[in-house]
């Protein structure tokens, strides 16, 4: 026999089931196009029964230095991101009506368009008679032109500039969860603004900045048409060497074992973001 | 005056918020704004903290005008309607946090907030976050941190709204002892008139961005100057009726004697429930009339009987209760209903 309480559990745990049910899709489409290529890959990387493509990859000087490179590009690429976001996303959340749709509209306007456009449009800015560089002879402020492109400064301009939305909204949309009344009381209990921002609103919006900092890096180091494009080829991040392996030399178990290295280092990176703006929060 | 509020202003597009304040509170007083929702009791008290700029108008703290001065210059203490704690902060660092903002040292901070939580009593709770406390815990934290810096003026907006009755009489009574053992200058914002007349030493009515009268509760009760305070502050029957030769004739009543003085004319006349007597108990009043019971309700220590009067109109009845009193009168049966002269008020300003 069945007491009361078990029929309630059976009713709550089917009531649970059923909404699980709703998640099924979703999980089955990832399964199919996200998880069983990985496995593959990872199959793929040891397929001749050794660690060799392993060992290669993380113990040749050269394999290293590119993922040294291509994390070092990831992370000045998310600083900057940060230092220009943050800013936007404060004005964006004390804004007015217009001034949001405004910022709305600038920060969606890139996303209707595509990269290759848009990393295009840079090749046709910063290049040595580029616009850009006009622009500033003709103001005279330089001389020769600044060498904006096929190098670090050019890979980084195109990447934040097709990564910032990705640090704004993250950002905007956890100041926009503070209750104002907060940073208010801050300044009736005696802090200045700058204090009241230090202590109480920034804090508080690190939630935002983590997922931002996280999205930007993830998306960075795996990054390729922009950095291909605008590095000329002197700058090479790991996913342009992935695609190498493939295409030139069609070595597609080096190539695997490159990519799961890749997505191991990924993962620490974003576990790091995670715990160290965790223990920033409570600081 | 420790605070002043002198012709205040302040409009939003079409909306005034704020018609022309004038209010004093005197060094120590417990003062409460009292009004309906949308009367404009935030924005007085948010132009009193220096979250608002009046478009019109001057506050002046301690003699010293601050009508321009931001927040953190004003040295007051507010307690904000949802609380505004920091949730990312203990209890122990909320409360530290005016004190690190004026750079005390180091140990007078620690002190003083022991001190601070003592007064609310929630010693050894200041390593807990607010969010592991219970509502009536966090509304005295917040106390605690509006008034841990000595502030010269404390503000409380609508403080207890969130709470239950139990806990909001409990923390009226501690507000109300902490204030006087503190003595802290208090402006207080309710729309609940049982709080006001429960805490306050006066209570200024407040209705569409105007102050309607400013008293002691007791004064405030007995002799409202405007319909709209008598109407607010309790129950109330408001009689219409005019004056001639010292009488006025009210609808089921008749003539009835008013104070001497009263010009002739239309007067709006207060009268309490708790003034009117029915059945037996009217007989000796003499002020009579007769009236249908329409409603009764019992209220455990009083009961409310609805009554439409023989001559037209409605008054409104409570009579005291012993518990081995049977009830007063039943619905549909018609009663003699009566009260004394001098319980009547004239509303100067009906
Ligand atoms: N920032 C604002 N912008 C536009 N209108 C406002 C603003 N603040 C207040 N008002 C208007 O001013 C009037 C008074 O508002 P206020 O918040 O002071 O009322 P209140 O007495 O505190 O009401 P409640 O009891 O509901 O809190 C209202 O009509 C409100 O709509
Ligand atoms: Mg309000």
């Amino acid at each position: 026999m069945s007491s009361p309480g078990d029929s309630r559990r059976t009713t709550a745990r089917r009531r649970e089931t059923a909404l699980f049910l709703l998640a099924v899709p979703a999980l089955l489409l990832l399964g199919i196009i996200f998880a069983w290529p990985v496995l593959r890959l990872l199959a793929m990387s040891v397929e001749d029964g050794t660690l060799a493509n392993f060992e290669k990859a993380t113990l040749d000087e050269l394999y290293l230095y590119v993922l040294f490179d291509s994390v070092k590009i990831a992370a000045m690429v998310m600083a900057i991101c940060l230092l220009v976001a943050y800013p936007v996303a404060f004005w964006l959340s004390r804004a007015g009506r217009w001034g949001v749709a405004l910022g709305m509209f600038a920060l969606l306007l890139p996303f209707w368009t595509s990269v290759l456009v848009r990393t295009y449009a840079w090749l046709v800015l910063l290049g040595r008679n580029g616009v850009v560089n006009r622009w500033l002879r003709d103001a005279g402020l330089i001389d020769a032109p600044l060498p904006l492109l096929h190098n670090t400064s050019g890979v980084l301009i195109g990447m934040v500039h097709v990564l910032l939305p990705y640090m704004v909204f993250p950002i905007y949309a956890s100041l926009l969860r503070i209750d104002p009344d907060l940073s208010r009381a801050a300044e009736g209990l005696g802090a200045p603004a700058w204090r009241s921002f230090l202590r109480v609103t920034f804090p508080l919006s690190l939630p935002g900045v983590s997922a931002g900092c996280a999205l930007v890096f993830v998306l960075s180091l795996g990054f390729f048409i922009t950095p291909a494009l605008l590095g000329g080829g002197r700058v090479i991040m790991v996913s342009m060497l992935i695609e190498q392996q493939v295409r030139e030399f069609l070595d597609w178990p080096f190539a695997a074992a490159l990519s799961t290295v890749l997505l191991v280092a990924t993962l620490a990176i974003y576990a790091l973001i995670g715990r160290i703006t965790r223990g920033a929060r409570h600081a | 005056m420790e605070l002043s509020v002198k012709g205040i202003v302040r409009r939003f597009g079409p909306v005034t918020a704020l018609g022309g304040v004038d209010l004093d509170v005197a060094e120590g007083e417990f003062l409460t704004i009292l009004g309906p929702s949308g009367s404009g009791k935030t924005t007085l008290l948010k132009t009193v903290a220096g979250f608002e700029i009046p478009d019109e108008g001057r506050v002046l703290l301690g003699g010293e005008d601050v009508t321009l001065a931001p927040p953190r210059r004003r040295d007051v203490g507010m307690v904000f309607q949802n609380y505004a704690l920091f949730p990312h902060m203990s209890v122990a660092q909320n409360v530290a946090f005016p004190l690190e903002m004026r750079r005390r040292p180091r140990d007078e901070v620690k002190r003083r907030v022991i001190e601070a939580l003592r007064l609310v009593e929630l010693e050894g709770y200041g390593d807990r976050l607010p969010r592991q406390l219970s509502g009536g815990q966090q509304q005295r934290v917040a106390l605690a941190r509006a008034v841990v810096f000595g502030p010269r003026l404390l503000l409380l907006d609508e403080p207890f709204g969130a709470l239950d009755r139990k806990l909001r009489e409990s923390l009226q009574l501690e507000v109300r002892r902490l204030q006087r053992q503190l003595r802290l200058t208090t402006l207080f914002i309710t729309h609940d008139q049982e709080e006001a007349l429960i805490m306050s030493d006066r209570i200024a009515v407040m209705d569409k961005g105007r102050i309607e009268q400013v008293g002691a509760p007791g004064d405030l009760y007995a002799h409202p100057a405007t319909r709209f305070v008598a109407d607010f502050l309790g129950e109330s029957n408001l009689l219409d009726g005019s004056a001639s030769a010292g009488h006025a004739a009210i609808p089921g009543f008749g003539a009835v004697p008013l104070p001497a003085g009263q010009p002739d004319g239309g007067v709006t006349l207060l009268l309490r429930p708790e003034a009117l007597r029915i059945a037996a108990d009217a007989a000796a009043m003499p002020c009579r009339g007769q009236g249908k019971v329409l409603e009764t309700v019992f209220l455990g220590q009083s009961a409310k009987l609805r009554m439409a009067l023989d001559g037209g109109g409605e008054v409104l009845a409570r009579l005291p209760l012993r518990p081995s009193d049977p009830p007063p009168a039943r619905e549909g049966e018609t009663v003699a209903v009566g009260f004394a002269p001098e319980d009547l008020h004239v509303v100067p300003r009906g």
